[in-house]
């Protein structure tokens, strides 16, 4: 049976481990606030390009060997994983890196050629622990990354499907759905799936130069900010995930302390109980 | 009769307001658009964007991008950073030698990541077997 004096001293730990979980659940909590903004921050611009292409896709545009190119059959594809840097996010990480490699096996088992690449520590520890063939990789990007930051992994995409190395590229990432509800998803980037204005043209656009160029300087455009935009919602699905498991593990841990405090009050209790007993049965052993 | 103008990059939404007048670098040159514009969609260029409202004119610097030009509204789609595909290629270049090196590191970061791993695990034990003991005690 364990002292009171080290009960004592768990109790204190156990203490202090809540209040830490405590400040982490309050920095994620503030993290996760300007993660969403930033996520609504571009918002706007890939709407207003979603139009552009719409309007562009309405009449007959040049598909091939451009990234609009859907080729068939698809002999090989690429994978993006995002996934932050760190973990104590639950079971975050973990999601969408399962989520990942299911993918990656289904497309093996189809016979076709694989390729990875990695934005996020966990997301390239992953692809090296596994021994994927990983062809890109940034990582550290922080709370709030610039754009530029993801056009090395967009160029290399790019560059690999006209190149013809792939016919497809995806990305995995973590989808925010609300505070508690992160998703892993598949989303496929290439070849870009533009939307075809079903209402048609509703204004007669001038193109400078032509249609066409105006849409092959905007598809690369289109890949970055799908990109970026998957960056941002797996920062704020990370922030809320990590936010969640705080306010968890603090529970656990006033729990523990609860636990504790119980387990102290009864040694306590039979510590005092038996030295009553002995000083009676002294007393009775005297008194005789 | 001014018309709205709106400044957007991928990061955030940099000007929206009704002005006047707007001098644009695009690809096939500088051109001014005022209210009742055609409906246009071109390229832009780096250079200065020109924005003239109330009589004064305030100038801002484009990186290229594209804008659409209606009737009442322009959208301006700018580059969030400076385009340029040497500089493209300089970080394809660089995010594929760090996979290259990573995956050359791969045996002696795998041994440290299955190391780490099983500590981790070992660690996760040693607490289930104390908190057990504890609980036990308790009933």
């Amino acid at each position: 049976m364990p002292s009171t004096r080290e009960i004592r001293r768990r109790i204190r730990s156990v203490k202090n481990l809540a209040q830490i979980t405590r400040a982490m659940e309050m920095v994620s909590a503030s993290k996760m606030r300007r993660a969403q903004r930033n996520v609504l921050a571009t918002r706007p611009y890939a709407e207003r390009m979603l139009d552009v292409m719409g309007e562009l896709m309405s009449r007959a545009v040049t598909r091939r060997g451009t990234l609009l190119e859907v080729r068939e059959p698809v002999r090989a594809v690429a994978l993006v994983f995002i996934t932050p840097d760190r973990g104590l996010a639950g079971s975050l990480v973990t999601n969408v890196l399962r989520r990942g490699s299911r993918f990656l096996l289904e497309e093996r088992q189809r016979g076709r050629a694989i390729e990875t690449l990695a934005i996020g520590k966990k997301a390239r520890d992953f692809l090296v622990r596994t021994g994927q063939p990983m062809t890109g990789e940034v990582s550290k990007l922080g709370d709030q990354p610039r754009l530029v930051d993801i056009l090395g992994i967009g160029s290399i995409l790019r560059d690999g499907f006209l190149a013809g190395r792939f016919d497809e590229a995806h990305v995995v990432y973590s989808q925010f759905v609300n505070t508690l509800v992160q998703r892993a998803v598949i989303k496929r980037i290439l070849p870009v799936e533009a939307p075809a204005d079903p209402t048609g043209s509703s204004f007669d656009y001038t193109y400078e130069p032509d249609r066409d160029d105006v849409l092959r300087e905007l598809l690369p455009r289109f890949v970055e900010v799908q990109l970026y935009q998957a960056l941002l919602e797996s920062i704020a699905s990370e922030h809320s995930a990590r936010m969640v498991a705080m306010r968890n593990a603090t529970d656990n841990a006033k729990e523990l302390q609860r636990d504790l405090t119980l387990s102290y009050n009864k040694t306590r209790q039979a510590n005092i109980t038996k030295e009553v007993s002995e000083i009676a049965s002294g007393a009775a052993a005297l008194a005789e | 009769m001014p018309f709205h103008l709106e400044i957007v990059t991928a990061e955030r939404v940099v000007l929206s307001d009704d002005v006047d007048q707007i001098n644009v670098p695009t690809k096939d040159g500088r051109i001014g658009i005022l209210p009742r514009h055609m409906p246009l969609l071109t390229i832009l260029d780096v250079g200065e964007l020109d924005i003239i409202k109330n009589g004064t004119t305030s100038a801002y610097v484009v990186t290229g991008g594209f804008m659409e030009v209606l009737p009442t509204r322009v959208t301006i789609l700018a580059d969030a950073a400076n385009r340029d595909d040497e500089i493209d290629q300089s970080r394809a270049e660089e995010a594929r030698r760090r996979a290259e090196a990573i995956l050359a590191q791969r045996r002696s970061d795998q041994e440290m990541a299955l190391a780490e791993a099983e500590l981790r695990r070992a660690l996760i034990e040693l607490k289930l077997v104390s908190l057990r003991n504890l609980k036990g005690r308790n009933q």
